[in-house]
């Protein structure tokens, strides 16, 4: 029935060792190189005013992206969980169409938009509102690329638990939103917060897009994972890698909220982050 | 098509259909649809002459060669460990399994421009990894080489998180019945257990080839970023958006577009294809 014993430890001999060459060793790398010039050097790059600024704004970006995403994603599900209409499908695919996108196109696209050049541009101007190279272009780009995660957790599970509980709540006298807050959402609660989880971590990261519209001015439009970009380009690695290191914690957080809420619902478990189109998942 | 007219269907009983699907429109098409759209209108303002120039200059040729070819290979490489990984991880037990199966997702939770700037610093001719490859005569940061280093870093998950749930589902009594017939340990897994597995393991290679030819964040730190040798599309993009070259840089862009839609749609068609599998087999 099993392998032999040799076979068996050769094959977690390998998984183990490509592992530990691609995750571990570049994890234990970021704390390593961050403290290279001892803890003095690392919290003076921490408390400095543009680190500060920094991380300012990607909770502002993250602050507004996640909760308009949320308030989507809820949305979208009930349409699509709890109702019968046709282009559902192709309404699914275009759910998942910013997940298919370079980074760098989803920055763009706004440029296009709202740029000098651009179709709004010279309105903009005129009226001496500024989007690109500014705050709302920086948060424009982090909602376009979050924008599927809490929807593609939460249509599959409020599929798979169908209308009957709603209906029959509604049968016996509530209202829809009586229905809603006391039926649906303790029933989501969990694909919620995981979406809203998994949603956060590349909000507060994303790097591609907000590169485009920022246009890096220090203190300004300047998010975390830019920062980064500056020291490390500016010949500071070691102060690179100290600001790194709060994406690094930060992306380890995420990876023990989103075991622990896999823990608690055992259905959310699997293609967490992988973009597997929601309509077809296997039942 | 409202319900109530016909019927045959029945009354629909819960509220908020026309407010959900209304807003789920209205805000896809507000951040998505309407932004992507100005990416095909702009370009068609481009005469084709203007177009052919730069989608075929010999410096997008180049990076389309880079683009496919580190991606694909990055891809191919995830297939073969992600299937190790996987395997290990869902048929074996040892030390750590529980770790090693949450530190899967951490190429998804890291922000790219972090893991960019430690594999540059690792695989550095002084690097902890770089210096153990440099008395070899093999370099790899600001090379090829270091380009698909990254890609294979960010596609990690897709392979592992997409082959893991199916051998999970696998039933063993289809080993049993195998083994009872006389086909030996190797046969079993060749003829039984991996075509079970090829759809997923080709869903899960799409997701990531799909991923690698639109990555920009970890790959701008350890590719060297010179035309014709170490630039990827999404870098050539950049570059002509630094250049303020709007028209070239969209141009290219609708290039990468239409790659992923045809890619998005092999994945949904790879979908379809496994759940019509799972189904045969267990009718």
């Amino acid at each position: 029935m099993a392998e032999p014993p040799f076979v068996r430890r050769l094959l977690i001999g390998i998984a183990l060792a490509f592992m530990a060459l691609f995750l571990v060793i570049p994890l234990v790398s970021v704390f390593a190189e961050a403290l290279k010039q001892g803890f003095g050097f690392y919290f003076q790059t921490l408390r400095d005013p543009l680190t500060l600024s920094a991380i300012k704004l990607t909770l502002l970006a993250a602050g507004i992206s996640v909760p308009l995403n949320c308030v989507f994603g809820v949305a979208a599900a009930w349409a699509i969980a709890k109702f019968d209409f046709r282009g559902k499908n192709i309404l699914l695919t275009l759910i998942d169409l910013p997940f298919s996108i370079s980074p760098v196109i989803s920055g763009l696209i706004y440029v296009l938009i709202f740029g000098a050049q651009g179709w709004f541009g010279p309105w903009l101007i005129d009226h001496n509102i500024r989007i690109i190279f500014a705050v709302p272009g920086i948060v424009l780009a982090t909602i376009f690329v979050t924008f599927p995660f809490v929807a593609r957790e939460l249509i599959p599970l409020m599929q798979a638990q169908g209308r009957n509980e709603e209906e029959a709540a509604r049968v016996l006298g509530a209202s829809g939103w009586q229905t809603f807050w006391r039926v649906t959402i303790p029933n989501i609660k969990w694909g919620l917060l995981y979406g809203v989880i998994l949603c956060n971590a590349r909000a507060m990261g994303e790097f591609g897009a907000v590169s485009v519209v920022s246009g890096h001015i220090q203190g300004l439009t300047n998010t975390i994972p830019l920062h980064v970009q500056i020291l490390y380009e500016s010949n500071n690695s070691t102060g690179a890698f100290a600001v790194a290191s709060l994406l690094t914690f930060l992306a380890l957080v995420t990876l023990v909220l989103k075991t622990w809420v896999e823990h608690k619902n055992t259905a959310l478990r699997g293609t967490a982050f992988t973009p597997v189109p929601v309509g077809n998942k296997t039942a | 098509m409202p319900t109530r007219k016909t019927g045959t269907k029945k009354i629909r009983v819960l509220p908020g259909f026309r407010l959900t699907l209304g807003f789920t429109l209205f805000y896809l098409s507000l951040i998505v649809l309407i932004p992507l759209m100005a990416v095909f209108i702009k370009t068609s303002t481009l005469s084709w002459a203007q177009f052919s120039q730069t989608v075929f200059s010999p410096q997008a040729l180049a990076a389309y060669r880079l683009s496919f070819g580190a991606s694909f290979f990055a891809a191919l490489i995830n297939a073969v460990f992600g299937l190790i990984v996987a395997w290990v991880l869902v048929r074996y037990s040892f030390f750590g399994k529980k770790f090693v199966d949450a530190l899967v997702d951490l190429p998804f939770a890291l922000p790219t421009a972090v893991a960019g700037i430690t594999l540059a610093t690792l695989y550095a001719q002084n690097g902890w990894i770089g210096h153990l490859l440099a008395p070899l005569g093999i370099k790899v940061a600001y090379t090829q080489l270091g380009i698909f280093v990254a890609l294979t870093f960010i596609g990690l998950p897709f392979i592992v998180r997409t082959v893991q749930p199916v051998l999970e589902d696998f039933d063993p009594e289809l080993e049993d019945a195998a083994a009872s017939l006389g086909a030996s340990r190797w046969q079993i897994f060749w003829r039984v257990i991996f075509p079970t597995l090829t759809p997923a393991l080709l869903t899960g290679f799409a997701l990531a080839f799909a991923r690698a030819l639109g990555e920009y964040g970890s790959v701008v730190f350890i590719s060297s970023n010179i035309p014709m040798k170490t630039q990827i599309v999404p870098l050539l993009i950049m570059s002509e958006l630094d250049g303020f070259q709007y028209a070239k840089a969209t141009a290219l862009a609708v290039v990468m577009l239409v790659v992923s839609f045809l890619l998005l749609l092999a994945v949904n068609v790879l979908q379809w294809w496994s759940n019509r599998y799972n189904t045969n087999n267990l009718a």
